[in-house]
């Protein structure tokens, strides 16, 4: 019986506690009374994901069967969700490949030959063949692969197509090919509460035209938070989109759920509470400390990103988009919700070597930043675990480290927008569009392997509401430069920025240390 | 060979021209070139030795006025008369009778064996050459109205205009006055100035450039500025697209190698620092149809109506405070430690090392 999330405080005989640091680890002793709030065990998969999934589209949600919908002669497409979910990426086979190859080969019975497939990237980065591959296998890769698989570009001006206003003036684009299908079957994989349901048309095969209506700063501070979607503004404006592509286009939505088994055997003491290392666990905490003390950085990443999840599925739906979604929601939660007693004055955390955007990449700092105060820090329900005004204490090496590839308007970004201001709101009045037209970054978000050059945008005020709720943000062991650059503190352990954070929250604060990844999300009452 | 002894004081070489005792005495990158060995052996035969260098002097007449000297030797210094066809459109930088009249092979003084030069106690001048200087502007200012004139006349000869992304290259004196020239007589709609050291970047700054870049970052901030396209070459990146037009005032290859693959097609690269015998890739030049234009001196600016650049110089100097860029000075006795100061000066935050002759008189 996997063991849900749990809040420990730390006693005398509390064990130092691992923190992330990028491509390397930590072990650092918590102060007496302080909380370290561990994510639940990961949920016993599904033991035959096939006949879920078969199960799913034979008796979906508020639908007819996948089966009645299929007919010769139509238009099919397949939409499916990148590369940037799951983190680290899943062993082979995907989720994705099973639920595709099973639509598959459903619509071959059918006799439809007018099938493609298509990566819903939104302004993600292009995959490359190999990592495609991975994710729908080798058997559709070779069959589709480049005619009737491909990404989604969503800058290719005679391939996307202008659905509409929503009532709120927000404007909806569209991917002609999945505007003008009799049928759009979205194959999803929801790893977080903030993916999946209408977000996925409405950003996976969107453009900035419409993206832009609910990637914004406004929107972003006005979701609290983005992981709890009825109390998000993002995803009240994907829900506005997805209804009237719902009125253009027939979306089927199957979507799919994994557990937090994060971490393959070789880094098991990551996934385990450190009471629960063994022995061995403990050798591996050392070796990999060690090396990852020494080698260089793009040693460490190749490590690193070599690593493949044994993820298992949880959950399979199938259907109406929005009962589907309620659906997985539910089984989402019931993976990584952790029940949390009231806020604290500090919350440390540690911030790994990968987010859903440096794939094979360095984590830049500015996705330093989206991933420590986004994604981490919005892991809530109802209230920050940091109460308003509070500290927040990271710990990553955060070099000056840019990929040019990925991500060449981050470099930019990083250099000269964040050397005028770092206010998003005053960022986005002066800069957003030039990033977003910038005629090469349009060209190597199209040609190359490069996120969209507004990315760094949407990566910068996915940590908006961070910024503007903690009183004070401290790097632990970062690079000074970069993190000024940024805005934040610098200290060089964890003590000095526990009496930096003293400071600001005065003395004996309440300290709580969320030890994350695996995935949790703190339902803080 | 540079060296500091006694020689006989300079004798008028006709009629009219005046003796000047330099207050001032600015060390110039050409000098340090010709110090170190590294200047153009093209230059050679147009220059007449022994001479005492220096040609940013800022002085005194006999009757004390105060002066700064054109050191262009053309024409009308050498009293020649009709002048040359260049002579005549006011460009006496360009004067092809630089070997005839009263005094010896010489494009300036600093460089001629019978006018003397900044750096000794006495030169001697004809009385076009000579400009008086404000009250308002000091010494130390002064020293920099004729590096100031250079430049004044390379933004001219660029021709920016307000649509125009311009990049200035090097932030040494020449780099900056270029900055500060550019800002003043063609407003582009960005300036961007490439500085390697800390103090050269904040005098950029001031000087009224928008962004200053390290060199490492020319690429990627010039391309970001002027949304071109970024193809990465097996030696060195280029821009399609990229600056309008380009100062160069660096004069070394990897510069000006840089300079002729960020400014775009059509563009222009305009030569300001000195350059020397260096390795330049011409494919960009010839591919990208760049004009590539010398600026050298100064003399009379047609779009200025003629007026002399030395004369808008000398109008623009007192808003500038280029007192601040003027320092340390050193004593003529202290010649080596001066020069070696001025080879290094960018690395130690000094911009125009120069030598106070002031001190001599008193």
């Amino acid at each position: 019986m996997p063991r849900p999330g749990a809040v420990i405080e730390v006693d005398r005989n509390t064990p130092p506690v691992l923190f992330h640091f990028g491509e390397g680890v930590r072990l650092e002793k918590m102060p007496l009374g302080a909380r370290i709030i561990y994510p639940p065990d990961p949920l016993e998969p599904i033991a035959h994901p096939e006949r879920a999934i078969k199960r799913a589209i034979a008796k979906p949600l508020e639908d007819d069967p996948l089966k009645s919908l299929l007919r010769r002669g139509m238009k099919l497409t397949i939409a499916f969700d990148d590369l940037s979910l799951p983190l680290p990426p899943m062993a082979a086979p995907d989720v994705r490949q099973l639920v595709m190859e099973e639509v598959i080969d459903m619509a071959a019975e059918a006799g439809i030959d007018d099938l493609h497939i298509i990566a819903a990237l939104g302004l993600h980065r292009r995959m490359t063949e190999d990592e495609l591959r991975h994710i729908v296998g080798e058997r559709i890769f070779a069959t589709f692969h480049p005619d009737r698989l491909y990404q989604h570009d969503g800058e290719d001006p005679d391939n996307n197509v202008y659905v509409g206003k929503t009532a709120q003036g927000e404007e909806v684009t569209l991917n002609r090919r999945a505007a003008e299908s009799d049928l759009v079957i979205y194959v999803n994989l929801t790893l977080v509460p903030m993916d999946g349901g209408h977000k996925s048309m409405s950003t996976g095969l969107a453009s900035f035209r419409s993206i832009r209506a609910h990637h914004n700063a406004k929107t972003l501070l006005a979701s609290r938070s983005y992981m709890n979607p009825p109390d998000s503004a993002l995803h009240h404006s994907c829900i506005r989109q997805g209804q009237l592509i719902e009125d253009t286009v027939r979306v089927f939505h199957i979507e799919t759920t994994v557990n937090n088994h994060a971490f393959p055997a070789v880094a098991n003491f990551m996934q385990k509470r450190e009471t629960d290392w063994t022995a061995q666990d403990q050798a591996m905490f050392l070796a990999t400390k060690q090396m990852t003390d020494i080698m260089p950085p793009a040693f460490k990443r190749n490590v690193f990103h070599a690593l493949r999840s044994p993820y298992g599925m949880t959950a399979v739906h199938a259907g109406q988009v929005d009962a589907v979604h309620d659906k997985t929601l539910e089984a989402v939660r019931k993976q990584i919700n952790v029940q949390v007693e009231g806020q604290t004055d500090i919350v440390t955390l540690g911030v790994p070597y990968l987010g859903p955007y440096n794939i094979n990449a360095p984590m830049n700092p500015i996705l330093v930043v989206c991933m420590g105060l986004g994604y981490l820090f919005n892991f809530y329900r109802n209230k920050p675990v940091l109460r308003k005004g509070g500290v927040l204490i990271l710990t990553h090496p955060c070099r000056y480290e840019f990929d040019a590839v990925q991500h060449p308007s981050y470099i930019d970004y990083y250099d000269e927008v964040l050397a005028d201001t770092k206010d998003p709101i005053e960022i986005e009045e002066k800069y957003e569009v030039r990033f977003a037209e910038d005629p090469w970054f349009r060209q190597l978000y199209r040609k190359s392997h490069a996120y969209h050059g507004i990315h760094p945008h949407y990566a910068w005020i996915w940590a908006a509401h961070a910024m503007e709720h903690a009183g004070d943000i401290i790097f632990v062991g970062a690079d000074r430069d970069v993190v000024h650059r940024l805005g934040f503190k610098c200290a060089t352990t964890l003590e000095d920025a526990f009496e930096m954070a003293e400071q600001t929250v005065g003395r004996y604060p309440s300290v709580t240390h969320l030890r994350t990844p695996p995935i949790m999300l703190c339902d803080v009452e | 060979m540079l060296k500091l002894g006694d020689v006989p004081e300079p004798e008028l070489p006709a009629a009219g021209w005046v003796r000047v005792m330099p207050n001032v005495s600015g060390i110039c990158g050409s000098d340090l070139a010709a110090i170190s060995g590294h200047v153009s052996l093209y230059l050679d035969p147009l220059t007449s030795y022994p001479f005492v260098p220096g040609h940013e002097v800022v002085g005194a007449l006999d009757d004390g006025t105060r002066v700064v000297i054109e050191p262009a030797l053309g024409c009308i210094v050498r009293g020649i008369d009709p002048p040359c066809p260049r002579c005549a459109e006011g460009r006496p930088g360009l004067c092809y009778n630089v070997t005839e009249g009263p005094i010896e092979v010489g494009l300036q003084t600093g460089y001629c064996a019978d006018t003397g030069g900044g750096w000794g106690e006495v030169l001697v001048a004809h009385p076009s050459q000579v400009h008086p200087v404000p009250e308002t502007l000091s010494d130390e200012a002064a020293v920099l109205i004729e590096p100031l004139a250079c430049c004044v006349h390379a933004a001219l000869r660029g021709g920016a205009t307000k649509d125009d992304i311009v990049v200035v290259s090097g932030a040494g004196t020449i780099g900056l006055l270029t900055v500060a020239a550019v800002k003043l007589f063609t407003p582009p709609k960005r300036l961007i100035a490439i500085a390697k050291h800390p103090t050269q970047a904040d005098l950029a700054r001031k000087l009224g450039a928008d962004q200053v870049v390290k060199p490492a970052d020319v690429f990627q901030r010039i391309r970001f500025a002027t949304a071109a396209r970024r193809l990465e070459g097996m030696n060195r990146p280029l821009l399609l697209g990229g600056a309008d037009v380009t100062f160069e005032c660096v004069g070394r290859a990897d510069s000006l190698n840089d300079a002729v693959r960020f400014t775009r097609e059509g563009g222009t690269v305009v030569a300001v620092g000195m350059p020397g015998e260096e390795k330049v890739d011409w494919a960009p030049i010839w591919q990208r149809e760049l004009t590539v234009t010398g600026a050298y001196a100064y003399g009379a600016e047609p779009k200025r109506k003629g007026r002399k650049t030395f004369d808008l110089a000398l109008e623009a100097a007192p808003e500038m405070h280029l007192e601040d860029l003027t320092g340390p000075l050193f004593g003529l006795g202290e010649y080596r430690d001066a020069i070696a100061y001025a080879m290094s000066a960018g690395r130690l935050g000094a911009v125009k090392v120069a030598f106070d002759l002031r001190r001599l008189r008193a």
